[in-house]
């Protein structure tokens, strides 16, 4: 049998004493967690022992002895012994550390008194940092218990940052003990969080009532109840602090945006690159109605196509013209508005982007709705010449016999849309390009939005900062080695980082829809269409 | 105690293989594959140089030149962050665990601890690599669902791949310490 004995590295230089710990159920392990100094009453320690399991829900015993010390080790042994029968175990561990050396010595003592030797028990001490295993999120103990009883390197991190509650007692008071363990620097600050989580309650309350109904996102930062997992704070965390940046950069761009009056020489700027748009859009179409590329289209349908959204452009910049007056103070109160976030004045500019690309968006509509329009067609007409037909009813292709002037109607009908398809085909393709163009520009926007808002800068300073608190698993070295000596083992925990991506529309649904026609928008569809 | 026979992987290159009892059921396994060789090196600046010194004379732009220099200094560097593993490591404590580590060329060390409860045996396996038979040791994972079932499989110095004569010293040795724990 090999015993496993986790030992704190911040009691390898404690003076001699008690151990504190817990004896791992169905493993063969135990976790020392503090050492309590000589002197002290037998009947206090039993009693702080359940007053700490009434917190704790861990079964802390008194594991054995720990002895470090210079002076003779006869009297010591005897009283050792006298300890042993005071506190009720089956097991009475027994370590020694002369102050030269650097490995331990190890005793087990069975309940009927005999000492079991080596070739009984093979030791290895496994050294952990109590502060890291205490805060490193690596128990989740929550989802299921009968994976505690199975792990057992997770019931040791569980017992110890169950056990939090040992780690408050301060080694500087004056109390009947007197005990070494991990204890956190710093208690004066931990008055002022203390303040701060009491202060938030009504805070979360009062901004639950104005903005929480706004998202999802506000709702689990603002909700009053405090986040019991390791993932739900560190979500809420994430939240809060991507929060703060995207508030701060916004001012900054407010502050940049609101001197040296920018706000005026942007407007100036736009108005003209808008006309200039509608001037391109002009050439374009006007070398559309020609001959483009050398491409013969049908003359007539081309004129009347080209005619009408000639007339749309000419539409839009008498819009332009009449709004240019009123764009720059439009703009100095959006301005505004990134004090709301960067992502909000990221937004709002997508939404210009959108109204002043407007006309692109209408040919884009008119020209896909014509050319779905038309594949509809074709292809229902296809089905007409193999004698099928769609049945609505049943949603399925249906043999079906047709009268003679229904097939000569439907061939008529087909020719007159197979030579108009080049011609609407010309214009889709050219104004599908066009509305690439803005689509894939807002879609930049919009990723840039969603960065600034997931970017989990909190993570991301926790593993600067304490990389023990993202850790992933645990890591074992061997310290030193002496024959006839306990093994020692170092146990650390490291970190890696984990990445997720969430899929969006795959490239192929795009390609199919640019090809059947199908409208498509940089957001993703609420409900997409299936026919 | 450190071996002297002769070991190599399975493209024959040499690669030194180091056992170290700590106690009785505690060991630890080294495998260190052979350094970066310089010729390799040299053979990929040069190419890389060469073709920028093509580029920069069909196109007259000293941007070529800079490029290539930073093309070189960035593949060596992922290289050795990323893909040279300088030695893998096993360390094998008894009813503790198995842990594997391996440390890349620039010192980057990744580590996996596997604990006993989870593992159900260690095994060599007999592989299909291309056109030859090659052997590796892995590590079989206990299935909780099913008390007979393999859930997955963990191949040991999976980047220096030695071979069977090395696997089968580490094999007995992990058998020995497995097996002393019920």
């Amino acid at each position: 049998m090999v015993l496993k004995i986790f030992f704190p590295r911040c009691c390898n230089m404690a003076d001699s004493g008690l151990l504190v710990g817990r004896w791992i159920p169905g493993q063969d392990s135990a976790v020392v967690l503090a050492v309590i100094h000589y002197p002290f009453i037998p009947g206090q320690v039993k009693k702080y022992l359940s007053e700490l399991h009434s917190q704790t829900q861990v079964d802390l015993t008194i594991l054995g002895s720990w002895s470090f010390s210079k002076d003779s080790q006869k009297d010591m042994d005897e009283f050792l012994k006298d300890l042993s029968t005071i506190f009720s175990h089956s097991r009475w561990l027994q370590l020694s550390r002369e102050p030269g050396k650097k490995g331990f010595a190890c005793e087990v003592v069975h309940k009927n008194g005999h000492a079991a030797g080596d070739e009984e028990h093979e030791i290895i001490f496994v050294h952990y940092d109590q502060r890291k295993v205490m805060l490193s999120q690596l128990h989740p103990v929550q989802e299921n218990g009968a994976d505690v009883k199975s792990s057992e390197l997770r019931a040791v991190f569980h017992t110890v940052s169950q056990s939090e509650p040992l780690f408050l007692f301060d080694k500087y008071d004056d109390g009947p003990l007197k005990l070494t363990h991990w204890q956190s620097d710093g208690r004066e600050a931990s008055i002022l969080v203390e303040l701060i989580k009491q202060a938030s309650v009504p805070v979360c309350m009062l901004l639950t009532l104005l903005v929480g109904y706004r998202t999802e996102q506000f709702q689990t930062v603002f909700s009053t109840s405090k986040a019991t997992t390791h993932m739900e704070f560190m979500r809420k965390a994430n939240i809060f602090v991507s929060f703060f940046v995207d508030t701060a950069l916004g001012l900054l761009l407010i502050s940049w945006l609101y001197r040296e009056n920018r706000i005026s020489y942007l407007a100036n700027t736009l108005v003209p690159a808008a006309d200039h748009v509608a001037k391109e859009l002009q050439n374009l179409l006007e070398w559309l109605m020609g001959a483009p590329a050398g491409l013969k289209m049908n003359r007539a349908l081309d004129e009347v196509l080209g005619k009408f959204f000639l007339y749309h452009i000419h539409l839009w910049i008498s819009y332009i013209r009449l709004m240019s007056p009123f764009i720059e103070m439009i703009l100095w109160y959006v301005g505004l508005s990134a004090c709301l976030g960067l992502t909000f004045a990221l937004s709002v500019l997508s939404d210009i982007v959108a109204l002043l690309t407007f006309h692109i968006y209408c040919f884009y509509v008119y020209g896909a709705r014509l050319y779905c329009l038309k594949i509809y067609g074709l292809s229902s007409l296809w089905r007409l010449f193999r004698g099928k037909k769609w049945n609505v009813l049943r949603q399925r292709v249906d043999s079906c016999s047709y009268d003679l002037d229904q097939l000569f109607l439907g061939t008529l009908l087909f020719t007159i849309l197979l030579f108009l398809l080049p011609t609407t085909a010309l214009y889709y393709l050219v104004f599908t390009l066009l509305r690439l163009v803005v689509v894939t520009f807002q879609g930049l926007i919009h990723l840039s939005v969603d960065f600034i808002n997931s970017f989990p800068l909190f993570a991301l300073g926790l593993r600067i900062c304490r990389p023990y608190r993202l850790a992933e698993g645990v890591k074992f070295c061997v310290l030193h080695e002496e024959p006839g000596a306990p093994l020692h083992l170092l146990m650390e925990c490291y970190r890696t980082e984990t990445s997720s991506c969430s899929s969006r529309d795959s490239w192929l649904t795009l390609v199919k829809k640019l090809f059947v026609g199908e409208l498509i928008y940089p957001w993703r569809q609420k409900s997409t269409k299936t026919d | 105690m450190a071996e002297q026979e002769e070991f190599t992987d399975i493209n024959g290159n040499p690669i030194q293989f180091s056992c170290q009892d700590f106690s009785p059921f505690c060991r630890e396994f080294t495998v260190s594959s052979s350094k970066l060789s310089l010729l390799r090196v040299l053979m990929f600046t040069c190419t890389v140089w060469l073709l920028a010194y093509t580029g920069f004379y069909l196109t007259q732009n000293t941007a070529v030149l800079s490029a290539a220099i930073m093309v070189t200094l960035l593949g060596m560097l992922l290289h050795i962050h990323f893909v040279k593993v300088d030695h893998e490591t096993l360390l094998i404590v008894g009813s503790l665990g198995v842990q594997l580590s391996s440390a890349y060329a620039s010192g980057r060390e990744s580590t996996t601890f596997i604990e006993m409860s989870r593992i159900k045996d260690i095994v060599i396996n007999e592989a299909i690599h291309m056109q030859r038979i090659i052997y590796y040791l892995c590590i079989l994972l206990k299935d909780h669902t099913e008390p007979d079932g393999v859930s997955s499989v963990v191949p040991l110095f999976q980047s220096s791949k030695p071979r069977l004569n090395c696997l089968v010293q580490v094999y007995r040795s992990c058998q020995e310490i497995i097996g002393q724990t019920p």
